[in-house]
């Protein structure tokens, strides 16, 4: 008897020690913001709730004494407050702090345009590149439909922002590539020598760039290659203008991977199908082999190697705007070499090194005739602006370059960056002319040093100081620039960033030889971006001032002589807007961009806009791809107004006063991706300049002959064909792991 | 000798409570996933195993069952922010990881993951996610070949790949047979352990007939 009271006291105690305390609060953000799914618990016990929509929170517990509640939500910190369970209820109110992490933080490199898919947030994304139409799958076409970037028919390169091609700098895995482009006749425009395929980050920054890199007054694009690829594979291309054939070899384990491709282009069969308005007497003939190499180490770093070489050769002619009967003949052939080996490793406690070298060569061999009407080469004439057509003109290029950035995150994502380069260009050459030889040889070292920080000071202030200094031999100087950017949050897609930054360029070295005290070429960067970006719409506007403080001028006596007086501006407002939202499987985007600018330099006889600058260009790029039947379908349109052109008929006052006629074109690209046999195909057709508008990009004009209003006689500069066509099948014969995987494991 | 005995006794029922009470939570915590109707009840229930995951420590089922919530809610509900639902997935999987290495179910919510981050931008994501994807399965099969829900998940990712990249009815239907074979012959390690998805094997298979 006496057992079973002191049983039912104990169940009676027991009962008492659980009766449950409720406990009950709110949670909510600094900003006063109800947090609604926020994870409410006592620490070390089961007992707990979710906030619900209104922030609120209430459960029940057993618990007693002293205890620790705990929220957690995703995007802020966690928040303990200790409490006393009694018999009373708990009322507790959680004030959570913001995490600053990259999901949410303000972007700081907004100015820029990224074609990206590992991050967020980004306008481009990798197969963009690849699928806009009148690209042809050439990266820096593609670059051209965005605002700031200008689209010069007769000439390769980025100008952007009223800049020269110049004044961009395209970058491989932190080394610059000097010959990005292939060798070009005069007045015909050549696409970039690298697959679009070879990378997965491409920054395009169209001013205020990072400190990380130098030596570009304008503008730098860089692109980061792919580390392993996903599987091995053999490649093979087909097109009228092209034949390749590629092999990808994954290790097992995917910690390795090699690489070969060999492409051969030749234009005989396109030339006969699309007649050309100059005479191809040597047919563009390219060989183009390259190799890579990738391994993981430990603690996922990636080292690689990739080497491109290519050789090839063309020739054209024109008729002689000098003389009725004679013929212009140049002709071309070109070697390239391009070596990169870059390595990255996590070296623990937010360490990261990066290391990267690279060897690049070019050799052009130049000859140029005067030529009669059985294109045999003409003997002196007396008359000089035929006799000095005629030359050679041998060139050739070494490039080495090493780097090392350090990288060490601290707090949650503020980071400090820090390193060195230093390049050794070589370059000599051979002109021979009717006046004589003129070989020259120059040799500069660069090296710079630069640091730059990611500072966050909230989620939504963010500031990046940076500083660079170099030095050149050449010009045995030294600069120090400054950058910075400050970027604020508007809202949840809506910030805005002011870039500051002083650039400096070494001017262009066969301007250099034999000259004293010739300073580095400075433009003052002031940009203004706002932006508004989701997953499925962007909109970006920029206002820009850009201060070309010293700009190389050239003298017009013999031997030239130069100096750093030029100067010139550019000013203007870009516009971009994305939607890929509104319509099912359509995406398009619109770009804008007014350009206002002058300058004074090299042998410019007034301060004017320059030949490669249009007022007023856009685009229109539309892509529809139906996923069903893996079929796709681009447009793009590019307008642009005259740019200005060089006419002798005219006085000094109206130096560069003429226009051309607008730029139109319309282009059309469809992408089919069926699978043949085994192979995964993608089959390109592409058509550029749809309507044969009419394209003028400027005018050659004759150095003597003149009409019956005594002007010099002009010919037109146009494309070589208006409309032109892409066709390209390319087949893959993949190991697809995920189908490997089936198939072992039925 | 008698108090002795009830000592024993006391300390053995102690015991008991104490296993139990992870065990009734868990059990409870079943009842949720099974009246889970909308997308706040799974994250809610996701929410509840966090609670006893954290209290645990040294369990790696609640874990499991956390994250799997919070994946089904990010699929449930359209309009959600799937990469911020995934990060909260992964750091999840990193913690059931932690306690429970090599397991064949903690692959599978690596290839659900990467599933639903692939969805977010199909186009230009499939390479990447996709690869993670099938890797990650691989992995699940490998190191348990008798476990089903490996060629359940990979089927009902697989029949929305157009065939072209692999995927289609055809290959699904394969990859549901052999799941539902396996479900016939699969006990779970405990009454704890995942033992979901043989309905929805019947149903996916029977879709594809």
């Amino acid at each position: 008897m006496k057992y079973i009271i002191v049983f039912i006291a104990g169940i009676m105690l027991a009962s008492l020690l659980n009766a449950q305390t409720v406990v009950k609060g709110t949670v909510k953000d600094q900003k006063g913001r109800i947090l609604a799914g926020a994870n409410i618990a006592i620490k070390d016990s089961y007992d707990g709730t979710t906030s619900d929509s209104t922030g609120a929170f209430l459960f029940k517990t057993t618990d007693k004494g002293n205890a620790v509640l705990v929220a957690t939500n995703i995007g802020y910190k966690t928040m303990e407050l200790p409490i006393v369970l009694g018999n009373d209820s708990v009322v507790l109110n959680f004030i959570l702090k913001e995490e600053i992490n990259e999901l949410k933080a303000v972007i700081i490199t907004a100015g820029s345009y990224e074609a990206s898919d590992k991050k967020k947030g980004t306008v481009l994304k990798a197969l963009d590149i690849a699928t806009t139409a009148g690209a042809n799958a050439d990266i820096s076409a593609t670059i051209q439909t965005l605002p700031g970037a200008q689209k010069v028919g007769e000439q390769e390169g980025l100008f952007i922002r009223g800049g020269s091609a110049e004044e961009a700098k395209i970058i491989i895995d932190g080394t610059v590539v000097n010959n990005f482009f292939y060798s070009s006749v005069p007045g015909i425009s050549q696409r970039g020598r690298f697959s679009p395929f070879l990378f997965n980050g491409t920054v395009f920054s169209s001013g205020g760039y990072s400190a990380l890199y130098g030596q570009a007054l304008s503008s730098v694009l860089s692109l980061e290659s792919l580390d392993i690829p996903e599987k091995s594979e053999i490649q093979l291309g087909v097109s009228p203008l092209f034949a390749s054939i590629g092999l990808q070899q994954v290790a097992d384990n995917k910690k390795s991977s090699y690489g070969f491709s060999y492409n051969w282009t030749n234009l005989t069969v396109y030339q006969k199908l699309v007649p050309q308005a100059p005479d191809f007497f040597k047919v563009p003939d390219f060989h183009t082999a390259d190799a890579n190499f990738r391994f993981k180490t430990k603690k996922n770093g990636v080292f690689k190697i990739y080497a491109y070489y290519n050789a090839g050769a063309l020739g054209v002619r024109n008729p002689s705007l000098d003389s009725i009967g004679l013929w212009n003949a140049f002709s071309l052939n070109n070697q390239n070499l391009f070596t990169n080996a870059s390595f990255r490793q996590f070296l623990g406690n937010g360490w990261k090194i990066n290391v990267a070298a690279s060897v690049s060569y070019n050799k052009d061999q130049i000859l140029t005739q005067v030529q009669n009407q059985q294109y045999q080469p003409i003997g002196v004439t007396n008359i000089p602006v035929i006799d000095q057509t005629g030359f050679t003109l041998n060139a050739r290029q070494w490039m080495l370059q090493a780097r090392v950035v350090a990288d060490k995150r601290f707090g949650s994502i503020n980071t400090l960056r820090f390193g060195a380069e230093v390049w050794n260009n070589n370059d000599s050459s051979r002109f021979q002319s009717i006046n004589g030889l003129f070989p020259s040889t120059v040799n500069d070292f660069y090296k710079a040093g630069f640091a730059e920080a990611d500072l966050y000071i909230t989620n939504e202030l963010a500031f990046r100081p940076g500083v660079r200094i170099e030095h050149s031999s050449l010009l045995n100087k030294m600069n120090i620039a400054p950058r910075a950017a400050l970027s604020y949050k508007l809202g949840k897609n809506s910030q805005v960033t002011a870039d500051y930054g002083i650039f400096y360029q070494t001017p262009e070295r066969r301007y250099l030889i034999n000259q004293s005290n010739v300073n580095f070429l400075r433009a003052d960067h002031y940009i203004l971006t706002y932006q508004h970006i989701s997953s499925n719409y962007t909109f970006r506007v920029q206002a820009f001032y850009k201060d070309y403080v010293s700009l190389l001028k050239t003298s017009n006596t013999f031997p030239t002589t130069v100096n750093n007086n030029g100067l010139g501006y550019a000013q203007g407002i870009e516009l971009f807007w994305r939607d890929r939202k509104t319509f099912k499987n359509f995406d398009y985007w619109i770009s804008y961009s007014y350009l206002d600018t002058k300058r004074d330099y090299n042998n410019y006889a007034a301060l004017v806009q320059p030949t490669f600058a249009a007022t007023h260009s856009g685009s229109v790029v539309l892509k529809k791809f139906w996923v069903k039947n893996m079929f796709g379908v681009n447009w793009s349109y590019n307008w642009s107004t005259g740019r200005p052109y060089f006419n002798p008929n005219r006085s000094a006052k109206e130096f560069l006063s003429d226009r051309t006629i607008a730029y139109s074109s319309n282009n059309f690209s469809l992408n089919w991706l069926p699978k043949i046999g085994k192979a995964n195909t993608v089959v390109v057709l592409g058509v550029n300049n749809v309507f044969n508008e009419r394209q003028i990009f400027g005018y050659n004009y004759s150095g003597r002959l003149r009409d019956t209003n005594g002007d010099l006689i002009r010919s037109e500069i146009n494309p070589p064909a208006n409309r032109s066509f892409f066709l390209g099948i390319f087949l893959s014969w993949g190991v697809d792991r995920s189908q490997q995987n089936i198939n072992n494991n039925l | 000798m008698k108090q002795l005995l009830l000592a024993v006794a006391i300390f053995a029922f102690v015991g008991v409570n104490a296993q139990s009470k992870y065990e009734t939570a868990m059990q409870n915590g079943f009842t949720k996933i099974k009246d889970i109707k909308s997308p706040d009840d799974a994250q809610t229930a996701a929410a509840y195993f966090e609670r006893i995951a954290d209290a645990e420590k040294t369990q790696w089922l609640p874990y499991y069952y956390a994250a799997r919530n919070t994946i089904l809610a990010a699929f449930m509900n359209p309009s959600s922010d799937k990469d911020k639902a995934a990060e909260k997935a992964k750091e999840l999987i990193a913690k059931a990881e932690a306690i429970e290495k090599m397991n064949s179910e903690i692959f599978c919510l690596k290839q659900q993951v990467a599933v639903l981050q692939l969805l977010v931008d199909p186009m230009s994501r499939w390479q990447s996610y996709g690869a993670v994807a099938s890797e990650a399965i691989a992995k699940a099969k490998a190191i348990d070949p008798s476990n089903p829900r490996p060629y359940l998940l990979e089927g009902e990712y697989l029949i929305n790949v157009p065939e072209a990249f692999g995927g289609g009815k055809a290959v699904a239907k394969k990859l549901f047979e052999k799941s539902v074979a396996l479900y016939s012959a699969f006990k779970p390690a405990s009454p704890l352990h995942p033992s979901w998805g043989k309905e929805q094997a019947d149903k996916m298979l029977a879709a594809c007939q």
